[in-house]
């Protein structure tokens, strides 16, 4: 028996190995978008597909994110499963009225007649130094949206199995990609890439006691990192990826949250009509005689995003995770 | 002798030389819409079609009288009237072969059912039971388009797909004069013509958006001249002549099924009707604008023609009058029956499989649903 070659890969890598496999595997996937196809996409994640499988398969489009978006709708009307690329995640703006008039009800308005299987790949979220609309965290918009499945790795490994789940979907998914871990890197065989669990499933990164951060896409690191910190104060932190912010798996994340009585929601985008106030919500519908504490958001500031050399002191870091862990000493303070 | 003239031996190359990626002229539209009917060149129409295209129109103009006074009685919610703009919907749909699709918007019932649509079918959205009683697959009709142009990309995005399959199809995608200064008239044009796609977009210019004139919509020389700047060829067609019409679009649909990309069609034509039973045309136009047309109307051009040639007597007439009326009394009496909806539907179609959240939310409404139904359930 050959020994498994494990070798160090990066997210973007992942994904593009991802992009690669589905095409492979199913002459109906094509890839469009700006840049993806001679380039490689800025981020290079579809780099060698059109090389490999040619213009047609991997199309550069002209720049008009309406425009790929909504010929993607007229591809998957004729059976094909394209996986579109935004670039930045201010620049899917103008494709709003398709996404949000078309792709996420196009299987109610007909009734079931008609499905869209399409995939939006949409690299979101800070960290990287950009300058202004690309930073943007624009999940909220897409999670308020039903028809859609709104999706985000944090993970190699995640990156790779999500992204084949989207593509495979028989559902529009918003793929949110973050940015700031295309460069991070795990060891992962890329020979024998493993499937994830079905969309929708969350998974504990982190066993603790005291108290569960609930996170997702970037900020999953940060949570692991101050989990880590946390232990010097005593606490046990758990860590829960959402994985899948559309559907939302509240098993997992009630079943976390009964067994800690504390928690925490962490997310890069505004608090305010956020993602956070929804889970919160969630939660204490499901914990509420379980809870030992309110559940907190420590969420990016309720402003546009910030200009790069000043994004650090908006985005939530580990000591302003620690800050909310040590709010849920509840019983102290009141 | 200046500084810069003693450096004057230094001369920068030149620019690579600009040119013109097309020649224009074949592009551009004619200035005038062209005509077959009340011309020489009706003598030659194929009397078949001529034949069919009057049935036709007739019984298109009696559909959107029934479905007006289908308003009137509250069994649609709305009903945005094509009369006058028979001719654009139906010679349209009949340039299309079965394997070609259609990509209508809100105002074109009829070409869906000239396309062979159920009349019912085509009303579900505006009777308000679901948002398209058909099957789009079925008879490669688009589901009625409601949002401006926002079809038209999707209309270029099945025709690509369909000549990367190597398959004979054609897309008709259909617009109104205010959907062309929408941004994805723009975007579904630009695409078409760089990846050369088998699409025909048909404008119906039939003087309105809603209340705002053509004048305030654009200031192009007409909509048919847009094609030239995405390099693709505008033709300008008098919309009320439905030979005109079904011969330019034929020749449309030929040359994208040829390979020769995308073509941009202005119909002129005019809307006799208000937008819809929900608006007030005496507020943005007067009566006598609307009498002109009446002597240009579609149906009288073709009967016209007929009766020159001897083709349209009594018998006949009375032949189209009755099958119109036939149809008529058929909608009428379906449209008039209560159609049977299941409310647990509203949770059924949203993902391929539904999601705990919305498990939960079908169960709350069953239980809702029982409650009412109980014998003592009237008081809750």
């Amino acid at each position: 028996m050959t020994t498994v070659a494990v070798k160090p890969a990066t997210m973007g890598q992942a994904l593009g190995r991802a992009l690669r496999d589905a095409m492979a595997d199913d002459p109906s996937v094509h890839v469009l978008g700006e840049d993806v196809g001679t380039l490689g996409g800025v981020f290079r994640v579809t780099d060698g597909l059109a090389k490999e499988f040619g213009d047609d398969r991997c199309t550069d489009t002209p720049l008009a994110e309406a425009g790929i978006l909504g010929t993607a709708v007229g591809m998957a009307m004729y059976g094909l499963r394209p996986v579109v690329e935004m670039q930045f995640d201010a620049f899917a703006y103008p494709a709003f009225e398709q996404l949000i008039s078309h792709v996420a009800r196009m299987r109610n308005r007909t009734r079931g007649g008609m499905s869209l299987p399409i995939t939006i790949r949409v690299p979101y979220g800070g960290g990287i130094g950009g300058v202004e609309h690309h930073s943007d965290s624009s999940e909220a918009y897409y999670m308020a949206t039903p028809g859609l499945h709104v999706v985000t790795p944090a993970t190699v490994a995640d990156a790779y199995g999500l992204l084949r789940a989207s593509i495979a979907s028989d559902d529009p998914v918003v793929f949110l990609e973050p940015k700031r871990l295309y460069w991070s890197k795990a060891d992962w065989n890329p020979d024998a890439p493993a499937s994830v669990e079905p969309i929708g499933k969350a998974v504990v990164r982190r066993a603790g006691r005291s108290a569960t951060l609930i996170t997702y896409g970037p900020s999953v690191p940060v949570c692991l990192e101050a989990a880590e910190a946390a232990r010097a104060e005593g606490w046990d932190l758990e860590v829960v990826d959402l994985r899948s912010l559309v559907p939302f798996d509240d098993e997992t994340v009630t079943a976390s949250v009964r067994r800690t009585g504390r928690a925490v929601v962490v997310h890069e985008s505004g608090g305010f009509g956020g993602p956070g106030g929804e889970i919160a919500a969630r939660v204490t519908e499901r914990c509420f005689h379980h809870l030992e504490a309110p559940v907190l958001r420590v969420a990016g500031f309720d402003i546009p995003y910030p200009p790069p050399m000043l994004e650090r002191h908006h985005l939530p870091g580990v000591d302003r995770i620690l800050d909310a862990v040590a709010r849920l000493q509840w019983e102290a303070e009141s | 002798m200046t500084v810069m003239e003693q450096r004057g031996a230094y001369r920068p190359a030149p620019p690579p030389a600009w040119q013109l990626r097309t020649d224009p002229a074949p592009l551009l539209p004619d200035a005038e819409p062209y005509r077959v009917l009340g011309t020489d060149a009706a003598r030659k129409a194929d009397q078949e079609l001529l034949l069919r295209l009057h049935g036709e129109l007739v019984r298109g103009r009696r559909y959107n009288t029934q479905a007006t006074a289908l308003t009137k009685q509250g069994r649609l919610a709305v009903y945005p009237s094509s009369t006058g703009q028979e001719a654009c919907e139906i010679a349209a749909a009949l340039a299309l072969r079965e394997q070609d699709w259609l990509f209508p918007s809100y105002r074109d019932t009829l070409a869906a059912v000239a396309r062979g649509l159920d009349p019912v079918a085509a009303l579900t959205l505006l009777r308000g039971d679901w948002h398209t009683g058909y099957d789009p697959r079925e008879y490669r009709i688009a589901p009625l388009c409601t949002p401006l142009a926002t079809q038209l990309p999707h209309a270029v995005g099945l025709a690509h797909a369909a000549r990367l399959k190597g398959d004979d199809v054609v897309a008709l995608a259909m617009v109104g004069d205010g959907g062309t200064s929408e941004g994805d008239f723009h975007e579904a044009l630009n695409f078409a013509a760089v990846w050369q796609a088998p699409v025909v977009f048909l404008v119906q210019n039939n003087g309105f958006a809603i209340s705002v004139p053509l004048a305030k919509q654009t200031a192009a020389p007409s909509l048919a001249h847009k094609a030239v700047g995405y390099g693709m060829p505008g033709r300008l067609v008098d919309g009320n002549d439905a030979v005109a019409v079904h011969e330019v679009l034929s020749e449309a649909v030929r040359h994208a099924r040829e390979g020769g990309g995308p073509t941009l069609i202005e119909a002129v034509t005019y809307r006799m009707e208000a937008h819809t039973n929900a608006d007030d045309a005496t507020r943005y136009r007067k009566d006598a604008d609307v009498e002109a047309w009446q002597d240009h109307d579609p149906i009288l051009l073709v009967e016209r023609e007929l009766t020159e040639r001897g083709l349209l007597d009594d018998d006949r007439r009375r032949a189209v009058r009755e099958d119109a009326e036939a149809m008529a009394a058929d909608l009428r009496a379906r449209m008039n029956e209560d159609p049977a909806l299941d409310p647990m539907d509203l949770f059924t179609h949203v993902y391929a499989e539904q999601t705990g959240q919305l498990r939960e939310q079908a169960a709350q409404l069953r239980a809702e649903l029982d409650a009412e139904n109980e014998p003592d359930g009237a008081g809750r």
